[in-house]
């Protein structure tokens, strides 16, 4: 077997410098302070949730595609990560219709 | 290359991916599942207890804003001590490894604080000027003990695993959060002082600070989830 073939590897392509993870950090404490301004826009009513849910799950995306490394790494570790979190959201969409918790 | 000189982080695997990665992944995945589980209690309970303190009585957003603050921004430390390492600058490696650290051990503090502030929770209750509009239910029950000549009372109502449905669920899901953050600080830790001896972390073997970084920055995602979905969504009776 041709030995270049096995060998591991743990990353795929350059990784980000540090002025990029530093972006990074600017962008997440930025959509922080926006999910807490909003918080305390009362006339948004339920429509906070929503875009609550959407600013979170920028953070979320944001940390595991840079931080984690998954949009430079192998594909697989990403599913390794999105079935776990599938289906735990799923366990949470679940539980909540199953107790009518909406 | 002969395979004595395939080093820790290129062993040979039947996928071309380095084992202990996976397994890394694998476990963030299942842990994804474990914090999804107590989320759904979390949500399942919400507004189901009997009694307060309810989320809107204890929670301080500005102050759960400010510990958020230093998670995240000790996961930028985090990538920053691992691309220090990958440089082979050691000294950065070591300085930015320790804010992590020491930056999760602030959000434990915050989290103890904020802990022992429920437990001990005060509800002041103006006597001499009652808006019941602009009331909580807990503040309209203390009101109740008002006499005739009291200006102020304050009555301790604190939030415990055992007063109510929310205290349970509440303290369940952010007490394993705050457990998986000591662990991380505890594994952070161990690599900074086993970093003083030689050859035990070096470039050539930053696999092993890839492995906590994940865990690190693991931990700072739940969190996301927690901050929006218990602390900002806590306080809305429609969700």
């Amino acid at each position: 077997m041709d030995q270049k073939s096995t060998i591991t590897e743990t990353s795929h392509a350059e990784h980000p410098t540090a002025a990029q993870y530093f972006k990074v950090a600017m962008i997440l404490t930025v959509i922080t302070a926006i999910e807490v301004g909003i918080f305390y826009l009362e006339f948004l009513g339920i429509w906070i949730i929503p875009i609550l849910f959407i600013l979170s799950a920028g953070k979320f995306a944001l940390v595991a595609m840079y931080y984690m490394h998954l949009k430079f790494d192998h594909s697989l570790f990403t599913w390794l990560f999105v079935a776990g979190f599938i289906l735990a959201s799923a366990v949470v969409i679940a539980l909540m219709v199953l107790f009518k918790s909406f | 290359m002969s395979q004595e000189h395939i080093d820790s982080n290129h062993e040979q695997t039947s996928t071309g991916l380095n084992h202990r990665k996976m397994l890394m992944w694998a476990f963030l995945g299942s842990d994804c599942m474990f914090f999804g589980s107590l989320i759904a209690t979390y949500l399942v309970y919400k507004g189901k207890s009997l009694s307060g303190p309810m989320p809107i009585d204890v929670f301080d957003i500005p102050v759960t804003s400010v510990s958020t603050f230093v998670l995240l921004m000790s996961s930028m430390s985090m990538v920053l001590a691992y691309a220090a390492l990958k440089r082979g600058n050691m000294k950065a490696f070591r300085i930015w490894l320790a804010s992590t650290a020491i930056m999760g051990a602030t959000f434990v503090g915050f989290q103890i604080y904020e802990f022992s502030s429920f437990a001990t929770h005060h509800v002041h209750v103006d006597c001499a000027h009652i808006d019941e509009s602009k009331m909580t239910e807990l503040e309209l029950e203390v009101a109740k003990d008002c006499k005739p000549d009291d200006h102020h009372i304050s009555k301790e109502v604190g939030l415990k695993p055992q007063t109510n449905l929310f205290g349970t669920t509440f303290f369940t899901l952010t007490g394993f959060h705050g457990a998986h953050v000591t662990l991380g600080i505890i594994w952070l830790l161990s690599i900074f002082f086993l970093s003083f001896k030689k050859g035990v972390v070096t470039p050539a073997k930053d696999l092993d600070v890839d492995l906590a970084a994940l865990y690190w920055h693991f931990v700072d995602v739940v969190w996301i989830v927690i901050f929006t979905v218990v602390y900002l969504f806590g306080v809305f009776e429609g969700f």
